[in-house]
């Protein structure tokens, strides 16, 4: 996994007087397969001790019949071990549906749920995804919260992500 | 050394509480899945008794003795039961979120006598004893056994009131819960004899996979004071843990009292 961290000051000042805000964006990766399914995928915030989550996203196969597709919730195992199996699907706010490949980007308001219950400290942005008939794969970007100034952070997956970039703004 | 004398020296070696070298052969419940999300859960159990786990080549497993707890701690019935040659096998619906206990519990008795100069052999459930050995048999040497197969999985958010113990034989006890393992962390248990620590016991560790490699691959802890063991997990897959101990507890008069405790665990990778 490869991971940058850049403070982009010049460009990214200006925008200061917006309202403070943390930009995800997600890259699906496109994959030649036989049997494709676009995959599950869950996004949290960690403490830096591991101790604390706060749930971003999960997208799952919600319009299967009778909310079946909650079978395969468990498959993004460090997720449902660490709060999935704590929460009752589909959640308002935090579930959707599976997403095509692609980018996609999620932007929460730094003084709205989920983001205005974080303490000021060092946190990882994780995301993990898992295929039906595929692989499963989590990648990790640490950040510092509240930023100070503009920041970009970024993983990049090597089969069931593509790049993973969260842009903060103070 | 003479047979006899063997003999003797075996006896002599089984009276106090000791461990006893594992047996040839591994019992053990083996669950299509151990951590299940969904609102139609259901796992598949296959039960067999082998020498390589977790693979179906040797007996089926007898399930007369089988039982399954769930979260409310009420009884779940097994669907679909059937017995192959090498494997039996069952369903189990877990219709509500929580942890579930499958396990057969076996209780027998053995016995050893001479009649008319020949040795003799018995086997049977405990209360059969009396009819079972001759009233003229000599040189009886009885042994009641306690046999614990076990194997946990968890809907949704595990629970933990069927970790208890009942209190009979040898149990675990899960301090990690047996259904939140993971490759590389340590997981800790005890062993409870009738409800009491277990010390000094040692506890075998097998991955399942056997056939594909030469190695067993096996881990020996034993157990301290409190009756507590850790593992730490070498990576993802089955591992089956077994303990025996043997004790003059039996409440067979003249009977030495075998307990033997088995369990098949999933450990999930990181």
């Amino acid at each position: 996994m490869r991971l940058l961290i850049t403070a982009a000051l010049s460009t990214l000042a200006a925008g200061s007087s917006l309202a403070a805000e943390a930009t995800i964006s997600v890259d699906i990766p496109q994959l030649n397969v036989a049997e494709y399914h676009k995959p599950y995928v869950a996004m949290w915030l960690e403490s830096a001790d591991g101790g604390k989550i706060t749930n971003l996203a999960v997208w799952y196969d919600v319009k299967h019949k009778d909310n079946e597709g909650t079978k395969w919730l468990k498959d993004m195992r460090q997720w449902w071990r660490r709060t999935g199996r704590e929460l009752t699907m589909p959640a308002d706010g935090l579930s959707s549906p599976t997403r095509a490949p692609g980018t996609h980007q999620l932007t929460f308001d730094a003084a709205a749920k989920p983001l205005n219950g974080l303490t000021p400290g060092n946190y990882q942005l994780v995301i993990e995804a898992a295929r039906e008939v595929g692989g499963r794969e989590l990648l990790r970007v640490p950040f510092e919260w509240p930023p100070k100034a503009p920041a970009t952070a970024q993983a990049k997956g090597e089969s069931e992500l593509g790049t993973v970039a969260l842009k903060l703004t103070p | 050394m003479t047979k006899h004398l063997k003999l003797a020296l075996i006896a002599a070696a089984s009276v106090s509480l000791l461990a006893v070298p594992a047996q040839a052969h591994r019992a053990w419940l083996l669950p299509s899945a151990t951590v299940l999300s969904g609102t139609d859960a259901w796992v598949t159990v296959d039960a067999a008794i082998s020498n390589d786990l977790f693979y179906f080549e040797h007996h089926a497993l007898q399930l007369d003795n089988l039982s399954i707890m769930g979260p409310d701690g009420k009884a779940v019935t097994p669907e679909n039961v059937a017995k192959g040659r090498f494997r039996s096998t069952f369903d189990v619906k877990l219709a509500e979120p929580g942890t579930y206990k499958v396990m057969v519990v076996n209780h027998g008795a053995f016995a050893s006598y001479k009649l008319d100069g020949q040795n003799k052999r018995w086997r049977g459930k405990a209360d059969q004893l009396a009819t079972g050995i001759p009233a003229n048999a000599t040189d009886v040497k009885i042994s009641e056994t306690q046999g614990r197969i076990e194997s946990f999985v968890t809907s949704g958010k595990p629970s933990t009131d069927t970790l208890k113990p009942t209190g009979t034989g040898l149990e675990m006890v899960p301090v990690t819960h047996p259904n939140n393992l993971f490759a590389g962390e340590k997981a800790t248990f005890r062993l409870v004899l009738d409800g009491q620590p277990a010390s000094g016991v040692n506890v075998e560790v097998v991955p399942g996979g056997i056939r594909y490699r030469d190695k067993l691959n096996d881990t020996k802890v034993t157990t301290d004071e409190s009756g507590t063991f850790s593992v730490t997990w070498p990576g993802p897959g089955y591992y089956w843990m077994s303990a025996s101990v043997r004790d003059d507890k039996s409440k067979i008069k003249n009977a030495q009292r075998r307990n033997s405790y088995a369990v098949t665990v999933e450990v999930l990778p990181q």
